[in-house]
């Protein structure tokens, strides 16, 4: 799991610019290791760089500068038929005048595997997809879904060393993709092949990647697990891209060791830990705080506060009610805060109306302070 | 006494009465112009081909004159063709030499045009040099420049070769098939182009990604993919060049040689001595075959954008 599989130096990616004679930077001088047998998720939203990455990866495009190297060879100049990883398109991209047999096979044959283990090889995959029976099918007489299976079997029928997929779950719909995150993560940690997955949706990063590199404007800016990525997000952008966050402009008052206390407005002053990175004294800051994370409890009828805990005091604005969860829009003097609660039970739904006064509450070390 | 002076509301009353009876009246002026103008159009146009394929069934050899249904003129081609001995079978003969003519130049020219037609295309679509918009539009050339004035240039354009290479060789090659097809193949090399550029232009660049992908070097990936997605844009090229070099008079006029008359060539010098009822028989097979091959690649043009994209 050390070995590194794919390393990324310094890539930088230029493209002639649409207008005059300019260059955009899709990419713009990023580094980061692949390891061995890493499910690896590039998450952003489009026109971030990720896919132009992933496709630098496979060699339809070459860096500006930089390096790319693959199980320690670096890859300059190389093409993509020599390279030994495999892509799983967005749009699958089966050759539509050859059947779903000879489309997997395709792969075996240009590596001069024999016609009879070929044949066998390509069979064993599409059983692997789960699609025994539409061999001498066309592709386009196949749904969206059995073609993405397709589309797995010829990339994975080349035992490659990396796989790369491009947003490969994206013409689905929301059911079929969550069947596929559930497969797709399975078959990985089954092949422990190395998957390089480029998606703009967090829900299929944050549940199959082992670790996600989250990129914005062609920059990287912050690798790490799923869970480290949600709980301690380094960026304002980081925590409003993945999940829902509130964020809550504050001032620093003093500090106390690790900790500080901030103030949201004259009257409101919470404690919270303070980032590594240096900070200077009366300096503006945010408050990031997740809706999940904060308890809602009526002004009057809450339980002593335990410790660890912060608490300020607002008032209810808009109460929704949506089945699973209700939402709530607190009012926190200038600060507008929302609010999560699952529905426990059917009577909690309703313990908490509108224009009621309320406590918020959250244990100190879900609040992180973002430096503005 | 009663007012005749109108009412504000009496006037505007007029005035939608008065507009709604112009409108009336443009209606039919254009009722006249939508539908008579076209018929008159669609008149001239095909009536002299119904006429021609009429005549081509009439018993007497007359041309002037329908006296009854026949087969005959068809029978005495087909005759021809299998060189049994109706009192006709010299200038059937003769017809069908040219016929035989037109088919070889047809072929060879179209083979030739689809090869150096199609590398245009890709060259054109996968090419990174200047000037690309440039040579795309040069390739409406045929289209654009008028058969004499192309059929001129190449006459011109060979004796200029021929007198080099006389000056040269002390041989002086003389116009025939050669010419003829090199002339063929000059036109033809856009029409080709033109449908596998359009073709090519609907078709998804990742196929090719894809081969490279899976491990396709530039040949194979072209072998394997790129040609056998264009196959139907090559064909419904060819149909088109086959077509246009079928029924080629013009250019083939300018280039052609002793022995070398094609069906068209041979056509016209009939009608310069007399009008033959074989003439309007074997104007109605050419008719049939170029409809057949047109057809043939707008259905191949057309079940090609269905699987490109």
């Amino acid at each position: 799991m050390s070995d590194v599989k794919v390393r990324l130096v310094n890539v930088v990616k230029e493209f002639p610019s649409q207008e005059k004679s300019g260059q955009t930077r899709a990419v713009d001088g990023i580094s980061f290791d692949i390891y061995d047998g890493e499910f690896f998720a590039m998450l952003g939203p489009s026109g971030c760089g990720k896919t132009t990455t992933l496709r630098m990866i496979a060699g339809f495009e070459q860096p500006t500068s930089g390096e790319i190297i693959l199980d320690g060879v670096p890859m300059q100049g190389v093409p993509a038929f020599q390279r030994p990883v495999n892509t799983v398109f967005q749009d699958y991209v089966l050759f539509p005048h050859m059947t779903v047999l000879q489309n997997v096979m395709f792969g075996l044959q240009m590596a001069k595997v024999p016609q009879a283990e070929a044949r066998r090889r390509a069979q064993d995959a599409l059983d692997l997809v789960r699609l025994p029976k539409v061999a001498e099918r066309k592709p386009r007489e196949l749904s969206g879904g059995q073609q993405q299976r397709v589309a797995l079997a010829r990339a994975l029928v080349n035992r490659p060393s990396v796989l790369l997929l491009d947003e490969p779950l994206g013409a689905l719909d929301l059911k079929l993709r969550r069947e596929m995150q559930v497969e797709l993560k399975a078959m990985q940690t089954e092949l422990g092949i190395t998957f390089v997955y480029v998606t703009h949706d967090q829900e299929e990063a944050l549940t199959m990647a082992d670790r996600i590199a989250v990129m914005a404007g062609g920059h990287v800016l912050q690798i790490g697990t799923p869970s480290a990525i949600y709980e301690t997000p380094n960026s304002r952008f980081v925590a409003d891209f993945i999940g829902e966050t509130n964020f809550l402009e504050a001032q620093l008052v003093r500090r106390q060791g690790a900790e500080g206390i901030v103030a949201l407005d004259d009257d409101t002053q919470v404690r919270v830990a303070l980032p590594e990175r240096g900070i200077s004294d009366d300096q503006l800051v945010t408050l990031a705080i997740r809706p999940e994370r904060l308890v809602i409890q009526p002004y009057n009828s809450a339980p002593p506060l335990p410790d660890g805990w912060e608490e300020v005091v607002g008032h209810v604005g808009q109460v929704q009610y949506i089945g699973t969860d209700m939402r709530y829009y607190v009012r926190i003097g200038g600060h507008h805060v929302r609010v999560r609660a699952q529905n426990a039970t059917a009577a909690t739904a309703h313990l908490i109306r509108e224009r009621e006064v309320v406590r918020l509450r959250w244990q100190r070390d879900n609040a992180r302070l973002l430096i503005q | 006494m009663v007012s005749q002076i109108a009412t504000p509301l009496e006037v505007r009353q007029q005035q939608i009465v008065d507009r709604a009876r112009r409108t009336r009246q443009l209606h039919r002026v254009g009722k006249v112009g939508l539908i008579v103008a076209p018929l008159a159009g669609y008149f001239f146009l095909w009536a002299p081909i119904v006429l021609l394929v009429a005549f081509s069934f009439n018993a007497s050899s007359s041309l002037a004159t329908w006296s009854g249904f026949s087969f005959q003129w068809y029978q005495t081609i087909f005759d021809g063709a299998i060189g049994s001995g109706s009192p006709n079978s010299f200038s059937s003969r003769l017809m069908l030499n040219a016929l035989g003519n037109s088919v070889l130049v047809a072929l060879i020219a179209t083979l030739i045009s689809c090869v150096i037609g199609t590398l245009v295309a890709l060259s054109l679509a996968r090419g990174r040099y200047p000037g690309k918009r440039l040579l795309s539009g040069l390739l409406y050339a045929p289209i654009i420049i008028p058969d004499v004035t192309q059929g001129v240039s190449l006459a011109l354009f060979f004796k200029v070769v021929f007198d080099f290479i006389h000056m040269v060789s002390g041989e002086r090659p003389v116009t025939g098939f050669t010419t003829i097809i090199i002339g063929h193949v000059a036109f033809n090399i856009s029409y080709v182009a033109i449908v596998v550029g359009a073709r090519l232009a609907d078709m998804n660049p990742r196929y090719e990604e894809a081969a490279a992908d899976l491990g396709a070097g530039p040949w194979q990936a072209f072998r394997r993919v790129t040609l056998p997605l264009l196959m139907p844009g090559i064909i419904a090229g060819g149909l088109l060049a086959f077509t246009m070099s079928l029924d080629d008079f013009v250019i083939t006029f300018f280039l052609s040689g002793v022995g070398t008359t094609t069906l068209p060539l041979y056509v016209y010098s009939l009608l310069k001595v007399s009008v033959t009822p074989e003439i309007n028989a074997i104007s109605t097979v050419m008719l049939i075959a170029s409809t057949a091959f047109v057809g043939a690649s707008l259905w191949f043009q057309g079940n090609a954008t269905k699987t490109a994209a």
